[in-house]
């Protein structure tokens, strides 16, 4: 096996931002068990667009897990804007690269930001929140 | 992290006996002679590749000049299936294409890409399925037989579950029906008894490095009066069969693995049962939703195989990993293709539960002490993913996954 990195290692041995936000701003669920993998993510917003608090919950490889903690910490303090606009080569970048094959596993976590961050917006708009 | 090391993927690979690596340690610097040779190095070189041959001949039951030796399980299978197929559609008429292989869904990819290739070259070949136990049914194979059939290759036990094939039936059809019978029994070998004339098999696969031996050696048995077409022209070594200047302290390994199996194999079966057993029945006892792939009967002795609900099977492997113990998934996500396992497919395991498959794999130096302590930390890191899962409601603690399953779609299949 093409062995991961030790920044990728850190990450699913000791996942940051892990569980559950009851009543979040937004979270957003992507990928499909039949696949291998899913991924949700939560998020709290602040009343200036930034992103408070971010978890999630993966069931995926080691670099699903990995890049899940590592969007949660990237996404943290960033503006709504900003957030959504991570792509799934800047995780894999902050996480000193990952195996060509599980490239998409980094894909997985920038979307379901995404998807999180267009359940705020949805929710938003409509008065929701 | 721990410092303990408790390697279960014997299935995978096993460490080589120490006794086998003394035997072999000799034939690399000092009688280190070419086989073909006349003067003493090269007769010594010779006579050690005999000695080995007479090995395992023992361990099959075969008898010595029915044995070639090869560099490896791949290597035999493929020698035997091309050079059968290559031989007999020499025999083709205009009734009779002579080009039909029998095989089943289970296969050992060496098996099966072997026979997708020689499709490719206007071979037809039929994939038997198999019973949730991972067996095939007699009547299935007796149905698939028609006049062009040359070659029933039907493994004699699997690598993923572990199921033993009825062997002997197969092998007596086939002899009814005048059809050669291959069994790949890379993982029988050694494990359980393997009798070439009692199960009425032609031509038989094995490997070194599953049995405690070396990597990159193996042998075929080819019963006496059974043609096959070369594959590996050169110098004629083998008998012409298989050229190459032989890989002599590999064969001298792999013929002291195989000796050693023979005498130790009930005293091995007996250690290898009494490990799994236990870890059954503590694994099924202490996590819930936890099920064993496959059946308990007709199955190898140190074989488990093992499902937990909501959690992906190389996540887990790499925290047991980090808790000194070593094991296999079937999970998508660990394979080359992220395809998962084509066994638990073909025994009816739900993509989404195949996922959070186990594999361990006992060998001679795992030991019933270490039981507890493998349960233990399966126990841990399941529920600690189990806890991280979507597909896990902690607040229930109940698998929740069918709520998410949908249909591969176009999207999904784009992120590959
Ligand atoms: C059933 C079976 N056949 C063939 C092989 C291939 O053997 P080798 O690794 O010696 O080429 C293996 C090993 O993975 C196996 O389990
Ligand atoms: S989640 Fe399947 S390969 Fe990463």
């Amino acid at each position: 096996m093409e062995e991961y990195s030790d920044k990728v290692k850190d990450h699913y041995r000791n996942p940051r931002n892990t569980g559950v936000i009851e009543n979040p701003s937004g979270e957003g669920t992507v990928g499909n068990p039949v696949c291998g993998d899913i991924m949700t993510i939560y998020i709290n917003v602040d009343e200036n667009e930034v992103l408070t608090d971010v978890k999630f919950s993966t069931f995926g490889c080691g670099a699903a897990i990995a890049t899940s903690s590592m969007i949660t910490e990237m996404a943290v303090g960033m503006t709504v804007d900003e957030a959504y606009n991570i792509t799934r080569n800047d995780v894999a970048e902050e996480l000193d690269g990952l195996p060509p094959i599980k490239l998409h596993c980094s894909n997985l976590a920038a979307d379901a930001l995404q998807a999180a961050i267009d359940n705020y917006r949805y929710k938003k708009e409509n008065g929701e929140i | 992290m721990s410092d303990k090391l408790i390697y279960m993927d014997n299935s995978a690979t096993s460490p080589v006996d120490p006794r086998v690596l003394e035997t072999m340690l000799p034939y690399f610097n000092e009688e280190f002679g070419n086989a073909s040779t006349l003067y003493r190095l090269g007769v010594e070189a010779k006579k050690a590749v005999d000695k080995a041959r007479k090995q395992v001949a023992e361990l099959i039951n075969a008898d010595v000049d029915e044995i070639t030796f090869t560099s490896g399980g791949s290597e035999s299978d493929n020698m035997v299936i091309k050079g059968v197929a290559l031989k007999e559609i020499q025999k083709a008429t205009e009734d009779n294409p002579r080009n039909h292989i029998i095989t089943t869904t289970i296969e050992h990819p060496a098996v099966l890409e072997t026979c997708k290739f020689l499709e490719k070259f206007g071979f037809e070949v039929t994939y038997l399925p198999v019973d949730e136990s991972g067996i095939i049914n007699l009547d299935d194979l007796k149905a698939a037989i028609k006049e062009s059939t040359i070659l029933i290759t039907i493994m004699h036990s699997n690598n993923e579950i572990g199921s033993i094939q009825p062997t002997k039936e197969i092998g007596e059809i086939a002899r009814e029906n005048k059809v050669l019978f291959h069994s790949d029994a890379v993982q029988s070998a050694g494990k359980i008894p393997v009798d070439v004339k009692e199960q009425n098999i032609d031509l038989l696969s094995i490997s070194g490095h599953k049995i405690n031996g070396p990597k990159g050696v193996g042998a075929v048995y080819i019963k006496k009066g059974v043609r096959l077409e070369v594959l590996i022209h050169g110098g004629g070594q083998e008998k012409g069969l298989r050229s190459g200047t032989e890989n002599v302290p590999g064969i001298v390994g792999l013929g002291k693995a195989a000796e050693i199996a023979n005498q130790e194999l009930e005293e091995r079966m007996k250690h290898n049962q009494e490990i799994r057993d236990a870890l059954i029945e503590k694994v099924t006892n202490t996590i819930k939703d936890s099920y064993v792939n496959g059946s308990l009967e007709n199955r190898l002795p140190n074989n488990v195989h093992f499902r937990f609900s909501g959690i992906e099977g190389e996540s887990l492997i790499l925290r047991l990993d980090d808790k000194g113990i070593n094991g296999a998934t079937g999970s998508a996500c660990s394979t080359h293709d992220l395809k998962g396992s084509h066994v638990l497919a073909a025994i009816g395991v739900k993509p989404a539960l195949s996922h959070g498959s186990l594999r361990l794999s006992i060998g001679p130096e795992n030991s019933i002490d270490d039981v507890d302590y493998i349960v233990e930390s399966i126990s841990e890191v399941v529920n600690y993913l189990r806890n991280l899962s979507p597909l896990w409601d902690n607040k229930t603690d109940t698998y929740i996954g069918d709520l998410f399953e949908k249909d591969v779609d176009e999207e999904d299949l784009d992120r590959y």
